[in-house]
């Protein structure tokens, strides 16, 4: 009985295909291979190195650009589900090995400093300009001394214009 | 009057998967005694616990082990929401128990091929690991890893499963069950092995309670204890019975193990065909404050967690007992008058853990 399990065990083994898996499989979608940033998302929030558990991503707003120690990352997935404007993402090939505990810079494209660049000086317009609106309004508070009440009303009611 | 000598086995040894020391009181080929000593590979879990957030805690949790890597995880997800009463939604329930069960097949999967290795059956090995991949496979398609998952969180868990994913997993398992039926025959029918394993390292029901032994290896002597039965997680819902076997040998203990594989697939069976709709995970707020002691069934054995929280992010004590520091006990009991040749089959049927075990 034994012998012809086993005598079935060697033919089938014999005529069908091997059964290893070349290492260039085809990976599940969702598998948990290595962090990917999209550096024209992102806008160096810094989201994701406070929630990386082991401390594994670096943000430098100075020098605008996003690090990330691959070796101390263990593709928990944490960065990737708190990242604010989905620019980080799980890419499905699993991290190189090394010798050395490396640590991959990515600078801010191009394009993502000229918006952020954008929406700074907008920003910055915009606080100017609130900023003018307010120095009119107490020059006109200084030129008519009224009791002291009118232009504190007055005042919370300028700014919320300049907004629009 | 022989003398006796001793005999150095481990931690470092060809037959010996994990590192473990174990001093062989020798008198001739028989064993007299072992006095086993672990802490080559102990990694100070205790005092992460100050450093780590409680959420971040769960990945530290999952790495203890890397085969029941998803029950360490629950263990301690499932005792930080007991203490912060959160109730977790049905749907994330079943799914935590469908991998828990998942996770039994392929450690027991694992198992079979390293005991068919022990005693040289390498054609075997390989199938019961080929099968296994099945399992891996099946992991890494519902969770993103095949053997750390990070599929956990406190208040559910952090990946739904499509409804046609988990069709196809019904046929898988279905097919897998097919596969096991063939490949279990030789670890239960053949006369080699049986004469390798029949009669070796009688462990008694009273010595096996008495020492506390927990998991197969308990049940293997014809106790029924099986934390299971307690109904955690989606367990209360489904039909089964604790695998129990009389002879209290090591072949009962193959024996146990094989009947629990298709034990889990008819769970995960049971599981898929009740498996409820709607949300996977519920906010959390707030810190834990208090303490609980979670106690769950891993492949291995009964694992118990205990975790004391204080009010701020930062737990208070972490403590985990794994099935192996429990079994060791009742190994050392069982190496006592074996012949040296059947060490490394011993040791392997409590399925050691060493790695879980200093935590
Ligand atoms: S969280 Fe997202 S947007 Fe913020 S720094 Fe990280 S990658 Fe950039
Ligand atoms: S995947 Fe986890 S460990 Fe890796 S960088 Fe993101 S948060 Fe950090």
């Amino acid at each position: 009985m034994a012998l012809v399990s086993f005598k079935n065990t060697i033919l089938h083994n014999l005529v069908s295909k091997p059964k290893t898996r070349r290492a260039e499989k085809e990976y599940p979608v969702g598998t948990r291979g290595h962090v990917e940033n999209d550096m024209d998302l992102c806008v160096l929030c810094g989201l994701c190195s406070i929630k990386c558990p082991t401390h594994a991503i670096t943000v430098d707003k100075a020098a605008k650009t996003w690090s990330i120690m691959p070796m101390s990352c263990i593709q928990c997935r944490c960065c990737v589900d708190n990242c604010p404007k989905k620019s980080l993402s799980m890419g499905l090939r699993f991290q190189e090995p090394g010798e050395e505990k490396i640590t991959k810079t990515f600078k801010l494209s191009e394009k993502a400093i000229a918006a952020q660049e954008a929406l700074m000086k907008a920003a910055k317009e915009r606080a100017a300009a609130a900023a003018a609106a307010k120095a009119a309004q107490a020059a006109q508070g200084g030129a008519a001394p009224a009791p002291a009440k009118a232009p504190a009303q007055a005042a919370p009611a300028k700014p919320a214009e300049t907004d629009k | 009057m022989s003398t006796r000598s001793v005999i150095p086995f481990g931690p470092q040894h060809p037959v010996l998967p994990e590192p473990i020391h174990l001093d062989l009181v020798m008198e001739d080929e028989k064993v007299i005694e072992a006095i086993p000593s672990i802490g080559f590979i102990h990694r100070g879990l205790e005092k992460l616990v100050e450093k780590k957030d409680f959420n971040e805690m769960v990945y530290v949790a999952e790495r203890i082990c890397g085969i029941c890597s998803l029950g360490h995880g629950l263990g301690y997800s499932e005792a930080v929401e007991h203490i912060m009463d959160i109730d977790v939604p049905m749907r994330a329930k079943y799914l935590r128990t469908f991998w828990s069960e998942l996770s039994r097949v392929h450690s027991h999967l694992l198992w079979l091929g390293l005991l068919a290795d022990a005693f040289g059956f390498e054609s075997l090995y390989m199938d019961c690991w080929r099968l296994r991949e099945d399992a891996l496979d099946m992991f890494e398609q519902s969770t993103g890893g095949r053997v750390i998952f990070s599929v956990m969180k406190i208040g559910g868990i952090r990946r739904d499963v499509p409804d046609e994913m988990l069709k196809d997993f019904y046929q898988r398992i279905c097919r897998m069950e097919e596969e096991l039926k063939v490949l279990s025959k030789p670890f239960l029918n053949d006369m080699a092995v049986q004469t390798r394993l029949r009669g070796v390292g009688i462990l008694t029901a009273e010595q096996a309670d008495a020492l506390g032994c927990a998991g197969p290896f308990l049940r293997a002597s014809g106790i029924a204890r099986d934390i299971r039965s307690t109904g955690y997680c989606a367990y209360g819902d489904v039909d089964f019975e604790p695998i129990i076997s009389n002879d209290g040998d090591s072949y009962a203990r193959t024996e146990c193990r094989i009947k629990e594989i298709f034990q889990a697939f008819d769970i995960m069976k049971q599981l898929l065909n009740k498996m409820p709709g709607g949300d996977i995970d519920v906010p959390v707020k707030g810190f834990p404050n208090g303490e609980y002691m979670m106690r769950i069934e891993q492949p291995r054995g009964e694992a118990l967690y205990y975790v004391k929280a204080n009010g701020t992010k930062f737990i208070d004590r972490m403590r985990v007992r794994t099935p192996t520091f429990a079994n060791l006990s009742g190994l050392v009991e069982t190496l006592k008058g074996c012949d040296l040749a059947d060490v490394p089959i011993l040791v392997l049927t409590i399925d050691p853990c060493i790695s879980c075990t200093e935590r």
